[in-house]
């Protein structure tokens, strides 16, 4: 019986990445993500932080609509 | 070894592509289902008022648009959904270069594709169970801020219980293995998320609904009865509503099924290139 000499190459991934040098990159880009998240999904409809004016909520209202977020 | 940056770019750029196509495809199917119910809207609308005009009462004056349906249902739905791609894009590659190399025996694209699974599941698809998407026409304004609150707290119970999943089945990994550990962790995902699903209100059951309208499930509108009980306007047609649905959830599934399978090859690529350079590193 012929051994299995070619072990599988996919070997355990190496931290590629430390995360305290990543984190102001990781922390910035999850906040400006969740940002867009609530202008494009929520603000000017249960909340507004820009006022007292649907501009924002208008605009993106199909999108809105479509990405599953409460409208009206 | 990689800089962040790199991997958060890969993110964009994928999410930016997987938000074009969701958008191309919304373009094709769902516009026109959300001109049928905006037609719908404004049907009922108009009837509504000949029934308040034949009871005596006075009618609401008219609220403008401050964009044309036009720009609505092209430019803003576009910006709307490639923005939000990008959004999620760029959360995946975050959450990727945490978990990478720290998650077991997952290849480059493999854990791309879990990791843009995972957020479909946490940010759409489990809080679309409860409170499904919806089309114009439903949605009652004076429950917008509990209905919005209440998808919200659905989204963000989703994320957190995935994560509690995942935690639970690396702890079970060395005494059940692999596949059996990934199995109690989604048990206990069904389980948790299942039980806040029982809790939490359905839209219909608000307070503000019951009053006026009774015990439903959704905000549907119903149809339109005048004074003597006779139907003067249909409810909502319900292959809209189920058109729009099944669109809305395909979409998402395009979206994130194009961040995991572009940034997966992306995120392969530069590894790759990174492992060439330094060849003392473990070749992957």
């Amino acid at each position: 019986m012929s051994s299995m000499s070619s072990t599988p190459t996919a070997a355990r991934t190496p931290v590629v990445v430390s995360l305290p040098s990543a984190a102001m990159w990781l922390v910035g880009t999850a906040v400006l993500a969740v940002l867009a998240y609530y202008f494009i999904g929520v603000d000017q409809g249960m909340t507004s932080v820009f006022g007292n004016n649907t501009v924002i909520h208008e605009f993106v209202h199909d999108a809105r609509h479509f990405l599953g977020f409460p409208c009206h | 070894m990689p800089h962040p940056r790199s991997f958060i770019a890969f993110g964009v750029l994928a999410g930016a592509i997987g938000g074009l196509l969701a958008f191309v495809f919304a373009w094709i199917f769902a516009e026109p289902l959300i001109q049928q119910a905006i037609d719908y809207e404004s049907g009922r609308h108009e009837a509504q008022e000949a029934l308040d005009r034949a009871a005596g009462v006075s009618t609401g004056d008219h609220e403008h648009e401050i964009f044309s349906r036009a720009v609505q249902g092209n430019l803003g739905a576009g910006v709307g959904i490639v923005l939000f791609g990008v959004a999620m894009g760029a959360l995946v590659a975050v959450v990727y270069v945490v978990l990478l190399g720290r998650v077991g025996q997952l290849g480059p694209r493999s854990l791309a594709l879990l990791v843009a699974g995972g957020g479909f599941l946490g940010v759409f698809l489990v809080p679309f169970l409860k409170y499904p998407a919806n089309p114009p026409a439903i949605g009652h304004e004076e429950t917008i801020t509990v209905r919005g609150t209440l998808y919200l707290v659905m989204v963000a119970t989703s994320i957190v219980l995935l994560i509690v999943a995942v935690a639970v089945g690396r702890r079970l990994q060395a005494r059940l293995g692999t596949w059996n550990a990934s199995l109690a962790g989604g048990a206990v995902f069904v389980v948790l998320i299942g039980i806040v699903m029982a809790v939490l209100p359905s839209a219909g059951d608000l307070a503000a609904n019951v009053a006026i309208y009774g015990h439903h499930a959704t905000e549907t509108p119903l149809p339109l009865e005048d004074a003597e009980g006779t139907i003067v306007f249909p409810g909502f047609p319900a292959d809209v509503l189920a058109g729009f649905r099944l669109y809305s959830l395909l979409a998402q599934v395009i979206l994130w099924g194009a961040i995991g399978l572009v940034f997966g090859v992306l995120a392969d690529r530069l590894l790759r290139r990174s492992a060439e350079r330094s060849p003392s590193s473990v070749h992957a």
